[in-house]
């Protein structure tokens, strides 16, 4: 496994060698994650629940409805997803109010591995990335070579962001460079032939990780190895993504940068479902990683029925009078 | 050993089954018939009318998905606990609306009566305006009403008889609802509201604000989710047409009676507005 890391072909900047000396080894890299401050709990909730009492109004709220709607991936992660549904799906994300040709399109969809080749067709010349969910996701549970295989082939297909499953169970029984190496093994299979490469989002399930200590530590271990973004959750499993885990993670990118002077973005996903709600992330990313990060390249929201409520809460804006369901698809 | 305090009542609001305060903080005083002070009643916004339709739209499956002899059954059950608590009833209406004993015996009296009359018609107003057509074919055609959806009612003055007039048809017939109280007396309203809520109504069948019609009727009247309003509790002429305009852009359903005497048995179309008839053809043979 030690060997990856020395064949791992360049895949974007790689600042785990900036940290060469946290990841030596298996002591070095506990003794860098367990050294970082520890996050006290009843100040983050207490600080993330008043960051959601921000009341955003008129044309600000017009600005945030829009760039929610432009950093949405657009998630179907069903067993009983179609061929067909996926197409539904790509069309809504290029056109998701197709009475209004102002409104933007969504960042991403994001579907299971076998589904890329056809969302990649619908999507055509598009805007509009294919993101594909790899190693033996949600669980995380499979062979080290099957993730590979699963991941070399959703790239194979044409998608463009690749998010992957850190393995829950070594990380909460402190195996990290397991992780790390896991991680650096996947990012390497996301390089194409052409020398380009898919974007890379860890998935930490932080509902599994049971405290905000493990996810300050999990997201500089995905972010050491070279992560693109960091991922909250896989939707599968409640508690989803929360603001106070958000703002975990966006301290984090926040100092990763200052460290390295490198760029990573965050994306909660699941059970977020209420523009209000989508609202609170924006003010929450504006004020702890900064305006930087108020942008799709750099924060995602893993959503489906949240896309509904931001087009219903756009046309109420725009007509004056509310919408209903009967007015958004049913997907 | 000191006096004890009074323990003051919050009339609050009825969205989804609980009883939340306007999310707007408002409330305004509400005085009885002499015009002192008689109780705060909470004032709802145009997001509180946003929730309440979200939540009828929410129990409009489950409600309209029971048998029509099931929902009889809930509306009866209404009828039941409201009769046990009629004292409570009675004693609130001549404080508020200053009557004399006897006519307040007379409205509780009348709004169980019509909650009766109403489970009654649950189960059979299919039978009556619905039907079999004769058809020149080989087929059955059958002729049946459904109920429209989610109904925003402005109910009329009459606390009590009022509220239980426009409520019970509606829900009666499958509909979910919005109904925003009597402006001057809505506390009677809100004892009604605990009521349904105490018998097996299931939460957001029926929703009631209090508050100004002339804010938050406009925003029900204009929303797109609401299938039809009854317009019973409107007596302004301006206000009325300003919410027919609003209400055709959805192509609602509309009921604007003129004035109405509530104690007279009522006719069929406070049901039958809010119904759709639905026509099915079936082979027959074979």
């Amino acid at each position: 496994m030690t060997t990856l890391k020395a064949t791992a072909p360049p895949v974007g900047p790689d600042p785990s060698a900036a940290f060469a000396d946290a990841t030596a080894s298996e002591s070095a890299l506990r003794r860098f994650l367990h050294g970082l401050p520890g996050v006290d709990q009843v100040g983050a909730e207490q600080r993330a629940a008043a960051l959601g009492t921000r009341s955003i109004k008129t044309t600000a709220k017009a600005f945030a409805l829009d760039l929610a709607i432009r950093m949405v991936d657009l998630t179907t992660l069903e067993g009983m997803d179609t061929h067909g549904k996926v197409k539904a799906l790509c069309a809504k994300a290029m056109h998701p109010d197709p009475t209004d040709p102002g409104c933007p399109s969504t960042a991403a969809v994001c579907v299971y591995p076998d589904m890329v080749a056809t969302a990649k067709k619908a999507l055509g010349s598009s805007e509009v990335h294919v993101a594909a969910v790899a190693t033996a996701f949600p669980s995380g549970r499979a062979a080290l070579d099957i993730k590979l295989a699963d991941t070399a082939d959703a790239v194979e297909a044409g998608a463009d962001e690749i998010d992957m499953v850190i393995d829950r169970g070594a990380f909460l029984s402190g195996r990290y460079l397991e992780v790390f190496e896991e991680i650096l093994a996947v990012r390497a299979a996301c390089a194409r032939p052409d020398g380009g490469h898919a974007h890379l989002k860890v998935i930490f399930e932080t509902g599994e990780l049971q405290t905000y200590d493990n996810v300050r530590r999990a997201s500089w271990l995905a972010m050491m190895a070279g992560a693109h973004f960091i991922k909250t959750s896989t939707g599968k499993v409640q508690p989803a993504a929360t603001l106070p885990v958000t703002m975990i993670m966006l301290e984090a990118v926040r100092d990763f940068r200052e460290a390295t002077g490198q760029m990573v973005g965050v994306k909660p996903a699941g059970g977020i479902r209420h523009s209000k709600d989508a609202i609170k992330y924006l003010v929450t990313v504006n004020e702890i990683a900064g305006e930087d990060w108020l942008d799709p390249d750099w924060f995602r929201f893993g959503a489906s029925t949240l896309l509904n409520d931001l087009l219903m809460q756009r046309s109420r804006m725009r007509t004056g009078h509310y919408s209903g369901p009967d007015y958004v698809t049913l997907d | 050993m000191s006096a004890r305090l009074d323990v003051k009542k919050t009339y609050k609001l009825y969205i989804d089954g609980e009883f939340p305060r306007s999310e707007s903080g408002r409330s305004y005083v509400v005085a009885d018939a002499k015009g002192g002070f008689l109780a705060n009643a909470s004032q709802a916004s145009r997001k509180d009318a946003r929730d309440a339709v979200r939540a009828a739209r929410s129990a409009f499956g489950g409600w309209s998905g029971r048998t029509a002899y099931n929902r009889g059954q809930v509306v009866y059950r209404i009828a039941e606990v409201l009769e046990s608590r009629r004292d409570q009833f009675e004693a609130e209406l001549r404080s508020s609306e200053g009557v004399t004993p006897a006519k307040a015996r007379t409205f509780v009296d009348a709004a169980i009566d019509r909650l009766v009359w109403y489970a009654g018609w649950a189960d059979k107003i299919a039978q009556v305006v619905g039907g079999a057509n004769p058809v020149a074919g080989p087929y059955f055609n059958h002729s049946a009403p459904e109920p429209s959806g989610v109904i925003a009612i402005i109910a009329p003055a009459g606390p009590l008889l009022g509220l239980v007039s426009v409520v019970a048809p509606v829900i009666a017939c499958g509909n979910t609802c919005v109904v925003i109280a009597s402006e001057p007396h809505p506390l009677t309203a809100i004892t009604l509201a605990e009521v349904m809520a105490t018998s097996d109504l299931p939460g957001g069948v029926v929703n009631v604000l209090t508050g100004s019609v002339a804010e938050i009727a406009p925003w029900l009247a204009s929303h797109s989710d609401v299938n039809g309003i009854d317009l019973t509790g409107v007596n302004d002429p301006d206000l009325g047409r300003t919410l027919e305009e609003a209400a055709a852009e959805n192509l609602k359903r509309v009921r604007r009676p003129g004035l109405e005497d509530l104690l007279a048995t009522p006719a069929l179309d406070r049901m039958t507005k809010f119904l759709e008839t639905k026509t099915v053809w079936h082979p027959m043979g074979l």
